[in-house]
């Protein structure tokens, strides 16, 4: 049965991480969803979070793939379940009038959004949440007319004490 | 702290690393370390082509056991290294190579001779870098070594720009290497060595499969042990040849595609499977879900990411096969008592006995097999066979008999053809005073021939037996037997004559006609203090069999 996986991965912080990385994914044919890359608590190490689709074997290669790479430090699976799952979405709308742009407004307020920039004829909206909201947040855009639309992918955090850190 | 340039860096690294010799050639971007090696430093062998350079440090790595170096310019020198570096890395063999690259601020203006050798090797190294300062040469040469050699061993380039070559820096040798993503599990679980001890002990028909890694981790010793005392039969795998003395009464064969029929049959039959570093590759299990379907399969690695990879593991154990084979001994030796025979012995003596009724032998004819035997005869226990990729590799798998470790090598999981030559040459420079003999084909031999030069000039004296078919016979073969004899750009033509050609470099070359001829002929290579290239016609029609079918099970075997 295939699903999402969301895999945590603590790597070196260093030029050309991500390259072994992605090549790895590519040369093995292992299908990104999602990738995001950023710092860490530690300025040496850098944290990526991977969202792949497959079974449970497939995601069982891709984290010993993953711990196989030299500059990889740790490599977790997070549970769905256990974890907060963000995803950051800007939307510009389309807004002609301004009958369009107070409603747009009315539904940037219930996804608890933020109007980031106005101008006479659009609206750019920040949303975040789950991969889920921010899907059903553009799907209602659409009515309005969608411009532009650029999603962060995923990070994701264990839940309470559960962490995924290397020990100094 | 020493004051010095990077390439002098280099240098005294490799010399602290126990570097005793480097294949290379020197260009452009290399010329500091060139200029350093002029001096001093280890012996440098120039050899006629990058590729051949790639393919001697991996002979003289998988014979040694040591790490073997091999040094090339950027741009067509480095890329000229990348079939040897893929080769390398497909058979877990620790190699290091050094490439010249551009000046720091040429890097990515597409430099006269800059290819992007890092990114073209990344997924064919287990680590590479590109230094930007010279002061980190020695930590990098350093953790090269030791990345290239332990773990699952592989290889390691180093990309050096030439302005780090010639830059100035305090140098401080490192004792010790800390890479924090990069631990190898050499110990084995505990439990995991219960469970497989008690899993062999109910066995009535255990199986040992002994792939490269016993080779790499010199685990032939445990597994002959723990063998006897369960009564398995050993096969091996391409890559595990040679793990286990092929004259031991447990030995069974080679499986896989071209594999002993008695191995191939009785693997499928087994109930549990022991086997020991092994990726399970599928030229090595035919149809994967047919392969032991009844037997629980045993996984030894000490790369946890081949369990499971291909084939399905019952029971892993990621560890060095040598200490893992040793803790399953150590558990069994008191549950087991030792026996003399047992059913399953009995099956595989009397298949045995039927395969051995049944296989014709002409002793006189120029056949693959009688070459081959008289090879074995010509050398000692301990000289070493490299071979070509084809049909040349696969008649030595079948009937070049093994008696020592690393005495058989070949290009398993890349199949290079063209790489059984410069190997010879690389285990010759390991093991000077054992003769080594290439089994070849003549299409194989014409893709890095030039390098006979090499062997002439440098003093490296082989042998090399061309089975000579004027063909491309294994695509030939395959073309007789799936493509209804339609032979597309097979035909080779009875060009070069090999005996001149060897001659034109200084080598020896002879042709022969007979079995006994050959025998004669190979007598005196083996002794001989210069390269002897032996051309043997053979028959264009001369197949490998038995033949597993791609997509078809162990047992499904082709015989005509």
């Amino acid at each position: 049965m295939t699903q999402s996986y969301i895999i945590a991965v603590i790597v070196e912080h260093r030029p050309g991480v991500l390259y072994r990385v992605s090549n790895m994914f590519r040369r093995r044919g292992f299908n990104i969803e999602s990738i995001t890359v950023g710092p860490t608590e530690a300025s040496d190490l850098a944290r990526m979070t991977i969202t792949v689709n497959g079974d449970e074997a497939l995601v069982e290669q891709v984290i010993k793939q993953l711990q196989k790479l030299i500059e990889v430090v740790k490599v977790s699976k997070l549970e769905p379940m256990e974890t907060v799952v963000r995803e950051l979405a800007l939307i510009k709308v389309h807004t002609p009038d301004s009958k369009v742009r107070s409603d747009v407004v009315t539904y940037v307020d219930i996804f608890r959004g933020r109007v980031v920039d106005v101008s006479h004829e659009s609206i750019t909206a920040e949303v975040t949440g789950t991969t889920d909201k921010i899907d059903a947040f553009i799907e209602l855009m659409r009515a309005f007319g969608v411009k532009e639309v650029a999603r962060t992918g995923i990070t994701a955090l264990g839940r309470g004490l559960k962490s995924v850190r290397v020990e100094a | 702290m020493r004051e010095m340039i990077g390439a002098q860096a280099l240098v005294e690294a490799l010399k602290r690393e126990n570097v005793q010799v480097i294949f290379g050639i020197p260009g452009g971007a290399i010329m500091p370390v060139y200029d350093v090696l002029y001096d001093s430093g280890p012996r440098h062998i120039l050899t006629r082509h990058e590729q051949c350079a790639g393919h001697m440090a991996d002979g003289y790595a998988r014979v040694s056991g040591k790490v073997g170096v091999c040094m090339a310019t950027s741009g067509p020198g480095a890329t000229n290294l990348v079939t040897a570096i893929t080769n390398a890395y497909m058979d877990s063999s620790p190699i290091v190579a050094v490439t010249g690259q551009v000046p720091r601020p040429m890097v990515g203006k597409d430099a006269f001779q800059e290819a992007d050798i890092v990114g073209i090797t990344t997924p064919v190294t287990k680590y590479n870098y590109q230094l930007r300062k010279a002061v980190d040469i020695p930590r990098v040469v350093k953790e090269a070594f030791y990345l290239a050699s332990t773990g699952r061993p592989g290889p390691v380039l180093i990309d050096l720009p030439k302005d780090v070559q010639t830059e100035v820096a305090d140098m401080d040798f490192p004792e010790e290497v800390n890479v924090r993503g990069y631990k190898p599990t050499y110990e084995p679980h505990p439990l995991q060595v219960k469970r497989a001890a008690e899993l062999l002990t109910q066995s009535e028909r255990p199986m040992v499969l002994a792939g490269g890694g016993v080779r790499i981790s010199d685990a032939s010793q445990e597994l002959l042990t723990l063998a006897e005392l369960l009564l398995a039969p050993v096969a091996t795998t391409l890559m595990g040849k040679g793990t286990i003395p092929e004259n031991h009464p447990l030995y069974l064969g080679g499986v896989g595609m071209h594999g002993n029929p008695e191995a191939n049959t009785l693997i499928i039959e087994s109930d549990v499977l022991l086997a020991v570093g092994t990726r399970f590759s599928d030229r090595t299990t035919g149809r994967l879900d047919e392969f032991c379907p009844e037997a629980k399969i045993i996984h030894i690695d000490i790369d946890a990411a081949e369990i499971r990879k291909n084939a399905k593991a019952d029971l892993p154990i990621v560890a060095d096969a040598k200490r893992a084979l040793k803790a399953i001994y150590d558990a069994l030796i008191q549950k087991v008592s030792r026996r003399e025979s047992s059913p399953w012995l009995e099956r595989v003596k009397r298949l045995r006995e039927h395969v051995a009724s049944e296989a014709e032998v002409e002793k006189a004819a120029l056949k693959p097999s009688n070459v081959i035997a008289e090879i074995r005869k010509a050398l000692p226990e301990d000289g070493i066979v490299t071979t070509e990729v084809g049909q040349n590799q696969m008649w030595a798998y079948l009937h070049f008999k093994v008696f020592k470790p690393r005495t058989y090598i070949t290009s398993g999981g890349l199949g290079t053809m063209g790489f059984g030559f410069p190997a010879a040459l690389g285990a010759k420079v390991a093991k000077p005073d054992v003769p080594v003999v290439d089994i070849a084909g003549d299409g194989s031999f014409m893709m890095t021939e030039q390098d006979l030069a090499t062997s002439v000039m440098e003093d490296i004296p082989v042998t090399v037996v061309i089975l000579n078919n004027s063909m491309l016979g294994m695509v030939a073969q395959w073309q007789r037997l799936f493509y209804k004899r339609r032979y597309s750009q097979v035909q080779l033509g009875k060009v070069p004559d090999f005996v001149k050609l060897a001659e034109a470099y200084g080598a020896k070359g002879v042709h022969v006609n007979s079995v006994s001829a050959f025998a004669e002929a190979i007598g005196e290579a083996a002794k001989a203090d210069v390269t002897t290239v032996i051309d043997v016609p053979i028959s264009p029609e001369e197949d490998v069999f038995p033949i597993v079918p791609s997509g078809k099970a162990l047992n499904e075997m082709m015989w005509e």
